[in-house]
């Protein structure tokens, strides 16, 4: 194991030093109780993400990689939109994601993950963590409409056999998709992102696609090309090691 | 555990056999539209070798009824006639956007493949298909996302008139009450009568005019539109 290639987020970092601090003036029983894994004595493995965003005009908000328990889903058609779920797809938020108690690690895009761009993620977690994996990101030229992984199980995964897949985009079903003026937070607005009021049919659903000015929506700012179709997202994860 | 066992031991004894054990199978049906309600859901567990439907081929009589006014009688009837087993109507009705139906069990007996289908309303002959799946003899838990079709065989006008039967036209219903009047219908220059990957509906925003007399912020839909469950015992 090369600790060059743990990448930790800096919350994580911090805990990893004070541990490292903590176990280096202490004896061994200290290791047992640090929350964060010790890397000398842990086994760790690393997954790469690579997502494409394959819609034509729909940047999407930086995403979120959250590895998590094998019992909990982020969304389940049908029903309502977790405060966190909402919060990502309005707003492109994912604090609420990573605070989750069933989320063990993740990790942050660099930015806005462009129409016809591809980023690539990595996320290295103690053996022990390693069970399902979820990624989400908001269409930021929609009210509420988001994409990405359900919970992919990556336990049974062997190194650099790659799972590839592509994704549909949902709506929350938390924020009417009015397309108005002032509603939306992505360049074709610059609008409002999370607002806590419910006004649609508040289920997770496959989304009804965009409208648009063009196609008979008077109030709608969004141009053709904000429209989209199925699948919106590539997405290919590789155990690295 | 106990009951892994057993079926690990169904298993074997289809693979040495060579024939096909009876199997049990749960289906779940998820309607994921934002605002379209199916008719009554046809669930049908059949041989490889017989059909609902076929994309790129003429819809029968009896998929029509189904696509056109919901009507899954005589499909019910031509699966059964072949030793098919069936689950017609399990959500006893309409099942609405965001709504499920769960555990629908079939003894599927001797039959191999799956299909699943009902009318999506309000459209003209649009249908959620899932075309002869071959159902997994694995035990374990499948999930398949299914498309909307066009049966090919009605004209999408947009126009609810309460027309479902077979050859009228127009939309019987739109259960949500949120349906418009008055359109003066929409030509969608569509000449393809085989049933193919339904291409959406247009709607509008006025309930009292225009073209149509759906409603394109409520009734428009992109793929796929249901998710269906199939838990092999």
């Amino acid at each position: 194991m090369k600790t060059t290639d743990i990448k930790l987020k800096p919350s994580l970092l911090a805990l990893f030093v004070v541990s490292t601090l903590l176990s280096g003036c202490g004896d061994d029983d200290e290791v047992v109780v640090t929350p964060e894994p010790t890397p000398p004595a842990v086994v760790m493995q690393t997954y790469t993400v690579t997502v494409t965003n394959l819609t034509a005009n729909q940047p999407m908000s930086p995403v979120i990689v959250a590895s998590h328990s094998a019992d909990a889903m982020l969304w389940q058609a049908g029903e309502t939109a977790s405060l966190a779920i909402e919060k990502m797809a309005e707003g492109g938020d994912t604090a609420d994601i990573a605070a989750l108690e069933a989320v063990t690690n993740s990790v942050n895009g660099a930015g806005m993950l462009m129409p016809g761009m591809t980023e690539t993620l990595t996320l290295t977690l103690a053996e022990a963590d390693v069970a399902n994996l979820s990624l989400v990101t908001m269409l930021v030229n929609t009210n509420d409409a988001f994409t990405g992984v359900n919970g992919v199980n990556i336990a049974e995964m062997d190194v650099d056999i790659p799972i590839m897949m592509h994704y549909m985009a949902y709506d929350a079903g938390t924020e009417a998709n009015t397309e108005a003026k002032g509603s939306m937070p992505g360049p074709a607005d610059g609008g409002e992102g999370f607002n806590a009021a419910r006004d649609d049919v508040n289920f997770v659903h496959i989304h009804p696609g965009v409208i648009s000015q063009y196609d008979g929506l008077a109030d709608s700012v969004l141009m053709p090309s904000h429209r989209f179709d199925n699948p919106v997202l590539a997405v290919t994860i590789t155990r690295t090691e | 555990m106990k009951r892994t066992l057993v079926n690990a031991s169904l298993l074997a004894a289809g693979l040495l056999s060579l024939s096909t054990q009876a199997a049990d199978i749960e289906v779940s049906v998820t309607n994921l539209t934002h605002g379209n309600h199916f008719t009554p859901l046809f669930i049908a567990a059949h041989t490889s070798d017989s059909h609902l439907f076929h994309v790129g081929e003429m819809a029968s009589p009896a998929l029509q009824k189904m696509a056109e006014g919901g009507d899954i009688a005589d499909l019910d009837t031509a699966v059964t006639g072949t030793n098919g087993v069936t689950s017609a109507n399990p959500a006893m009705g309409l099942l609405a956007a965001g709504a499920s139906v769960n555990d629908v069990m079939l003894d599927t007996a001797d039959n191999t493949h799956l299909s699943i289908v009902a009318m999506v309303l309000p459209t003209n002959d649009a249908f959620i298909g899932l075309d002869s799946w071959k159902i997994p003899t694995e035990a374990g838990t499948y999930t398949v996302y299914i498309n909307a079709y066009d049966a090919g065989t009605e004209a999408n006008d947009e126009i609810i008139n309460g027309g479902g039967m077979s050859g009228v036209a127009g939309i019987p219903a739109a259960p949500g009450g949120n349906g418009g009047a008055n359109g003066t219908g929409v030509m969608d220059g569509a000449d393809n009568m085989y049933v193919h990957t339904h291409p959406g509906v247009l709607g509008d925003t006025d309930p009292a005019g225009g073209p149509s007399d759906l409603d394109s912020r409520i009734h428009r839909w992109l793929n796929p539109v249901a998710k269906v469950v199939v838990t092999v015992k």
